[in-house]
């Protein structure tokens, strides 16, 4: 189980504890991670705008930098996720396109080829048969009773034909992977809806009337915390978390927790280990639903 | 035998919507508006919806089944039915008042398109033949040209869900079919007024008017069109816009995104109130250690990525 972690922006600056918590995880569970240091932005859906061309030729390079380890690209962030989808899909359809694209990156030594990796999101590894096995083994503490709600983040549901998850009109991957760790997955509304984190700068309040939303579904449903595979979603629904119960004039009060950090949790990490101590909302209620740890693993690293 | 939960609501007779369970035997190949035809003839005929052609070309049945908008005639009851699933949710569509049951008034929707100016803008005077284009220029508007105005996109727009005065995907579709018409001679002021609030970049990009939509006009890809449009023109006066260079300079710059001028480049240097906002959210991740590291890092072999760039004329 190897494969080329391509890290997005945000795991690498204001949620560092993505990027902390993914390591953890791969570590536990024996999965190596390549991290792609020269791979760039993926533009976030937004500089297509300024040219699809240069946007798709920089993650044509990140593409080719994969083929040339001959290693799955793994993303920790739907945002990324979507959009390395929609470049690699543009690019495959039109093999004239694909000259060009080629054409640029031959003078950096890079070659797309294409159809020889496959670009995923960690939720795809945890779920793959080898690391479920392992993960099913290794959960020292079973998230009993801890009723968790999943926020997927749109870019990676939709376009349809662009995800990696089964049914994105109605997915269940976050879902097995809470279930494999022993908390109570929860169904609500929201979870496959948008954050509004795109639009945080142009419409701040109909971004954070969305992040309200969402949350307010979340506790409304039942649910303890809310997990993301997004950090973007994060930034909306954790960091923005105040203004958005301001504007909805509701308390929420849900801690958020990225993908990895739960599992982390199960897998007898300690908060701190996984960063959990960086989050905005206190992420205390979770302890005290799980009780002790039984693992206390912190002690033996 | 099948489930039909459908929403009901007479507001002559009742205060809210109800559900209404109808068992019902889906005949074989049977499209869900041919199951709520043989429904409103047979056994309720109160049910009220829009319908007409039965092939996806008028684009009145709009309505959702299982949460998401879709036309009726377009989709066979059973491929609503999968993974031994017995039940069929159908609503309204969503973001516009309900008239009756499944009817909802589209009055708004349309007010939007009309916003739009959807009809050629002209200078000079109309030339005596018809206006010729070539097919290039034609593939340019090609897709946005298929709409069928069912309002699917509309009902499930999410920024639509919490901001009223947003156009929505069908309305800036349409626009995006006369920003990209070379026969068009208005297309600066269009995107100059599709930049305001309200306009293009209040789209998320969620994509979920191109997964609702059943024809290839897919309005966030449209939208996209526009906001190219809008760049080139210099229309980059706006939160939008300066947030689309910001990004484009940053990873011309170091082959990531800098997290920390991109908030203050989209608001504007200048822009003294916009910067004031994002005080309370800084401070508080400043305080829990979230800000972005300071000293912003390149990415391995950036040179290459400047070199891309340079080779693409950005």
């Amino acid at each position: 189980m190897k494969f080329a972690l391509f890290t997005g922006c945000v795991a690498k600056g204001a949620t560092r504890e993505l990027m902390m918590s993914t390591i953890k995880v791969a570590e536990g569970l024996g999965i190596e991670f390549v991290e792609m240091k020269s791979a760039a932005c993926c533009g976030a859906g937004v500089t297509q705008e300024k040219s699809a061309l240069l946007t798709d030729t920089v993650n044509a390079r990140s593409f080719a930098i994969a083929e040339e380890q001959g290693l799955d690209l793994i993303t920790i962030c739907s945002t990324c996720q979507g959009n390395l989808k929609k470049s690699e899909h543009k690019i495959d359809c039109d093999e004239e396109y694909k000259d060009k694209v080629n054409h640029v990156l031959r003078d950096g030594g890079h070659q797309y080829e294409g159809g020889r990796i496959q670009i995923q999101h960690f939720a795809n590894v945890l779920l793959t048969d080898e690391a479920k096995k392992r993960l099913k083994e290794k959960v020292v503490r079973p998230l009993t009773g801890l009723k968790t709600a999943a926020f997927y983040g749109c870019y990676i549901l939709r376009p349809s034909e662009l995800s990696p998850f089964a049914d994105p009109d109605d997915p269940h991957e976050l879902e097995e992977i809470f279930e494999i760790c022993g908390a109570t997955p929860i169904d609500y509304e929201s979870r496959t809806k948008c954050c509004g984190f795109p639009i945080i700068m142009m419409n701040k309040k109909a971004s954070l009337d969305m992040a309200g939303n969402a949350l307010v579904d979340a506790v409304d449903s039942g649910a303890d915390v809310v997990v993301t595979g997004c950090p973007l979603c994060h930034l909306n629904l954790d960091s923005y978390q105040p203004e958005a119960e301001a504007l909805r004039k509701r308390n929420a009060n849900i801690p958020v927790l990225h993908l990895p950090q739960l599992v982390g949790l199960a897998l007898g990490y300690t908060p701190r280990e996984l960063g959990m101590d960086s989050h905005i909302v206190n992420t205390h209620t979770l302890e005290k639903i799980l009780g002790p740890n039984p693992a206390a693993k912190s002690s033996h690293h | 035998m099948t489930t039909f939960r459908i929403k009901r609501f007479n507001p002559e007779k009742q205060a809210d919507p109800y559900w209404e369970d109808i068992e019902y035997d889906i005949p074989p190949g049977a499209t869900l508006l041919d199951c709520l035809n043989d429904i409103k003839w047979t056994r309720d005929g109160t049910l009220s919806y829009r319908m007409s052609c039965r092939s996806a070309i008028c684009g009145s049945c709009g309505m959702k089944a299982n949460g998401h908008a879709l036309l009726a005639c377009q989709r066979q009851a059973e491929h609503l039915l999968k993974d031994g699933r017995d039940t069929i949710t159908i609503e309204p569509m969503g973001n516009m008042p309900v008239i009756k049951d499944l009817v909802v008034d589209m009055g708004e929707f349309w007010e939007k398109v009309n916003q739009v100016k959807p009809y050629l803008k002209e200078k000079e005077k109309p030339p005596e033949k018809e206006r010729r284009q070539s097919p290039e220029q034609f593939k340019l508007i090609d897709d946005a040209s298929t709409c069928i105005m069912c309002g699917c996109c509309y009902s499930d727009c999410n920024t639509l869900e919490v901001d009223k005065n947003f156009l929505g995907p069908a309305a800036l579709a349409k626009a995006q079919r006369f920003v990209q018409d070379s026969r068009d001679e208005g297309t600066g002021e269009r995107v100059r007024e599709l930049s305001e609030a309200g306009g293009i970049w209040d789209c998320t990009h969620c994509a979920e008017c191109v997964e609702r939509c059943p024809k290839p006009a897919q309005p966030m890809y449209r939208i996209k069109e526009i906001m190219s449009v809008a760049l080139e023109e210099g229309v980059t006066n706006n939160n939008g816009a300066r947030h689309a260079l910001s990004f484009v300079k940053s990873i011309k710059h170091s082959g990531r995104l800098n997290e920390n001028t991109l908030p203050v480049e989209s608001m504007g240097y200048f822009n003294i109130k916009g910067l004031m906002e994002l005080v309370p959210v800084g401070l508080r991740m400043l305080l829990k250690g979230k800000i972005p590291p300071i000293i912003h890092k390149n990415i391995d072999d950036v040179e290459d990525v400047r070199r891309i760039f340079r080779e693409l004329g950005e």
